[in-house]
């Protein structure tokens, strides 16, 4: 009797855990998804469209992390098959420095015009 | 600062991102990877389409020569028009092609190959499409000159008679 | 026969822009004898003949009269009325035809109205307008012309992309346009005020009617494009960042600075040469999306027409336009006061300079992000993205303080006020705001590092705005508006944090089990309808309290063949339940998406309460 509930107390953990294993891809899945472009599609990502390539790109996902690739290796992995366009959050590098820093540099300067602007009394 | 150098300042950078905009219309808008000297991943392994028997990719690609890798399905539309370009490179040039069944329902793909010819020399079963997204393929059809593992040329979409003379040149080419 | 009342009413407009632009030229070596009636009845005859032109392509695609190109290209005998109609603007050719309506019909509003005023400035006004009239006339007539004739005639349209017929969408334009087009009124006003010296408190009082206007219009329509978006696409998203969303918002920065900065230059006669600069900016900003969207510089999934031929005309007419302002500016400047006018750290003025400080702030994430990617392909031919990610990281943080400067400035005194008077009242409130944000951070384990100040102060501001309804310290305008704007930011933030998705693969009788609902895939129904093939589904999602029922559909169009997804989608006060199906191959089986999104309404109606500020705003009597 003792040993049919330890089979069943197994059993059931390891359900929940491989349950809560594909849950938790689905969301993995989702967040990457969205971050990749449909490369056939007009300004779709990979989440949002329906199409062929869209559905395996899908998959595929799936599948890497499973294998246990971390999200910054799969989006490595895809650059790397067809550039850094399908990616659609820009890495910071030297090509995207200037993206990231002109913005925060208008700031300040915006900042600094203000205040020559204006007086304390 | 001299309101004469903003002034100036500012009509050149004007000009600068007019310039700018003005190069950017001259560039195709519809971005194919050019990642044109990979290596084709060879280590993938596929099951053969009449006989499920599995078959790593290595095996069939030669050393030494062109091999040419099709991915075509069924229900694709323009794969039919691109299948005459094919059946003439395998009779005619004698170059080894290996389809890559996509996304397609077995019955449906052996009909289509009896209907319109087989120009394949080994026929690949690609059911969820990630072996292609693997080869770095975007959708059907899509056709890859390779030589020796590196992928000389891609083409995007169906063959045509410009693309089938460029490969036979490239082919010719290299024998020379 | 249409075709050619079309065509020549444009000519004849043409040649009045020629006139008009000669004529008021006149005004500039101060010539101007008995010009206002000239230019008042040219102007009506311009105006007229855009009107006829416009409505005799309207009439062409009601009777789907296929001897004319733009008719055939986008319309079809099978479409409903109202859709042939909104299909004549729903194209590259008529959309432009639109714009050149209103650009002549506001110039001429704007002569009519303001009588009043200098004529020097009424004239140039018309001058500058109308160069950018004669642009758009040379580039609808030799380059995008909408009555080019086919023959043989064809039977049957090529047909309307069927995505395009829907209520929302065929509004969209026109009312974004009013709004786009406003600014060219700005624009021209704002250099023609310059030249004539006049940029002060009378210039701006009538000059904010029109930026009011401008800016109710392109808020009204950045609304509608949002809300197809969620009701029509199917993804459940209702911004994207893509990039003719961001050229539409744009804009709209810059008209909520300049609305601001507007009330000073009113009140106090200062920022004179900032206001000027903002309304050069906004209408370039204006025209230059128009360039990015139709020239197919840019890769998004609502361009219309790619072609780089039409792109390098509008490029070089932008550029011919924005030298002239940068001209004008640089040789009128010396009539702008010369003061070196300081304000006081702690006032009004400042604290709408801080306002403008932050919009740019956002104007310039928005623009590099879009255009960043062609500059970069340009200088080094690499090719990247930008997309959601970069402008959530850029903007979220930053509004922080601004949500904290809006919770402070807009009470504060004209010329000087202090902040010692901060009260217990406010301070409560503020306190409350964060127990609530931490309770509600505590209870739901969310994990976005910004969260709590970001929901702290939108409470904050919230409370506020609230109070402010029992003060007499503001206009009704300003208090329904930025109430508006705090609800706004509330509802995105609880939408953000609390909404929940799923997908699945599902066959008709499959039942998921999601969160505390149940779905169940009921049926499938097949309905052949005038112009397509319709696939219903029923879908019941239940939880302990009620069972709703949806029913998405799938479209199969046949001219041309396309595919849509409509979404089911069941809205009430707490949240919106959204469904949509899409066939795939494995036969049987569909991909069934669901989410569940909170306070969806609010977001909606928040806005529209920020734009009933502003009509409130400009049928307010002048005091």
């Amino acid at each position: 009797m003792k040993k049919i509930k330890l089979i069943f107390y197994i059993f059931s953990f390891t359900l929940i855990f491989l349950n809560n294993l594909n849950a938790d891809n689905s969301q993995q899945v989702d967040k990457i998804s969205k971050n990749l472009r449909c490369l056939i599609c007009q300004g779709q990502s990979v989440y949002d469209s329906q199409s062929d390539f869209a559905l395996s790109m899908k998959i595929l996902i799936d599948k890497k992390i499973n294998e246990g690739k971390n999200e910054k290796e799969i989006y490595a992995f895809f650059k790397n098959k067809y550039g850094e366009w399908i990616v659609y959050e820009p890495e910071i590098s030297q090509n995207t420095i200037l993206l990231w820093v002109i913005p925060l540099i208008l700031f300040i300067f915006g900042g600094i015009l203000i205040i020559r602007k204006v007086s304390i009394k | 600062m001299n309101k004469n150098i903003k002034f100036i300042i500012i009509i050149l950078f004007s000009l600068f991102v007019f310039f700018i905009f003005y190069k950017g219309l001259e560039k195709p808008n519809n971005y194919l990877p050019e990642k044109n000297l990979n290596k084709i991943e060879t280590s993938l392994v596929f099951k053969n389409l009449n006989d499920q028997k599995e078959i790593i990719l290595e095996e069939l690609i030669n050393n030494n020569s062109f091999s040419i890798i099709n991915i075509w399905a069924s229900w694709c539309l323009p794969c039919r028009d691109e299948h005459a370009y094919l059946l003439k490179l395998r009779n005619l040039n004698k170059i080894d092609i290996i389809g890559i069944n996509y996304k397609d329902k077995k019955s449906n793909a052996i009909e289509f190959l009896s209907d319109l010819g087989n120009p394949y020399h080994e026929v690949l079963v690609d059911l969820d499409g990630t072996k292609s997204i693997e080869l770095g393929a975007i959708g059907v059809p899509e056709t890859y000159l390779i030589n020796n593992k590196i992928v000389v040329k891609k083409y995007v979409g169906p063959l045509d008679d410009i693309k089938l003379k460029e490969i036979i040149e490239i082919i010719k080419y290299e024998k020379n | 026969m249409i075709n050619q009342i079309g065509n020549y009413s444009l000519f004849i407009a043409l040649f009045a822009s020629i006139f008009l632009i000669f004529q008021s030229s006149n005004v500039i070596r101060n010539k101007s004898k008995n010009l206002d009636g000239k230019i008042f009845s040219v102007l009506s005859v311009q105006s007229l003949m855009v009107l006829i032109s416009f409505f005799s392509l309207i009439y062409a695609f009601i009777v789907s009269d296929f001897s004319n190109e733009t008719v055939y290209n986008n319309s079809h005998t099978t479409k409903p009325l109202f859709y042939k109609i909104s299909g004549s603007w729903g194209n590259h050719e008529g959309s432009l035809l639109l714009w050149l309506l209103v650009l002549t019909i506001f110039l001429f509003i704007f002569f009519i109205s303001s009588k009043k005023l200098l004529n020097k400035y009424r004239i140039l006004t018309v001058l500058f307008q109308e160069l950018i009239i004669i642009g758009f006339l040379l580039f609808i007539l030799f380059t995008s012309n909408p009555f080019l004739h086919l023959f043989p005639i064809p039977k049957e349209g090529t047909g309307l992309n069927p995505i395009l017929q829907d209520p929302a969408l065929a509004i969209h334009p026109p009312i974004l346009y009013l709004g786009y087009v406003g600014t060219s009124i700005i624009f021209s006003s704002a250099l023609a005020a310059l030249v004539c010296g006049m940029v002060n408190k009378i210039w701006a009082k009538h000059i904010k009617k029109w930026i009011v206007i401008s800016w109710i219009f392109l808020t009204i329509g950045i609304l509608l494009g949002s809300i197809w978006a969620y009701y029509e696409l199917g993804w459940g998203g209702f911004w994207f960042w893509d990039p003719v969303e961001n050229v539409s918002l744009m804009p709209w920065f810059c008209l909520t600075a300049l609305f601001h900065t507007i009330i000073v230059l009113e009140k106090r006669n200062i920022y004179q040469s900032w206001t000027i600069i903002l309304s050069i900016a906004t209408f370039s900003l204006s025209m230059g999306g128009t360039f990015l969207v139709r020239s197919g510089i840019l890769n998004s999934i609502h361009t219309f027409a790619n072609d780089p031929s039409r792109g390098i005309f509008i490029l070089c007419f932008l550029l011919v336009l924005v030298l002239l302002a940068i001209f004008i500016f640089f040789i009128f400047q010396k009539k702008l006061l010369k003061k070196l006018t300081k304000t006081f750290l702690v006032s009004k003025e400042t604290a709408i300079m801080v306002n403008n400080w932050f919009m740019m702030f956002f104007l310039s994430v928005v623009l590099i992000g879009t255009i960043y990617p062609i500059f970069l392909e340009v200088i080094n031919g690499s090719k990247i993205s930008i997309g959601p990610p970069f402008y959530q990281k850029l903007i979220v943080p930053f509004l922080i303080p601004f949500l904290l400067f809006m919770a402070v400035g807009p009470k504060l005194k004209w010329i000087k006020d202090s902040l010692s008077k901060i009260n217990f009242n406010q301070l409560m409130l503020f306190i409350l705001s964060i127990a609530i944000s931490f309770l509600l951070v505590k209870l739901y384990g969310i994990s976005y590092l910004l969260i709590l100040p970001l929901f702290a102060l939108g409470f904050f501001l919230f409370f506020l705005t609230i109070k402010d309804f029992f003060s007499k310290k503001s206009t009704l305008s300003q208090k329904i508006s930025h109430f508006g704007f705090s609800l706004f930011i509330l509802s995105i933030l609880f939408n953000a944090t609390f909404a929940k998705e799923f997908s699945s693969n599902m066959k008709v009788g499959d039942e998921r089990k999601f969160l505390n609902k149940i779905i169940k895939f009921e049926n499938i129904k097949i309905i052949e309808k005038n112009n397509y093939k319709s696939l219903v589904a029923n879908f019941k999602i239940s939880d302990e309290k009620n069972i709703i029922s949806l029913n998405p559909e799938v479209r199969i169009y046949n001219q041309p063949r396309t595919l849509t997804s409509e979404a089911a989608i069941n809205s009430n006060i707490y949240s919106d339940n959204f469904l949509v199906f899409n066939v795939i191959k494995d036969d049987g089986y569909y991909n069934v998406r669901y989410q569940f999104k909170p306070l969806m309404m609010w977001i909606w109606f928040s806005i529209i309460l920020i734009s009933v500020g502003g009509i409130l705003s400009y049928l307010k009597k002048n005091e």
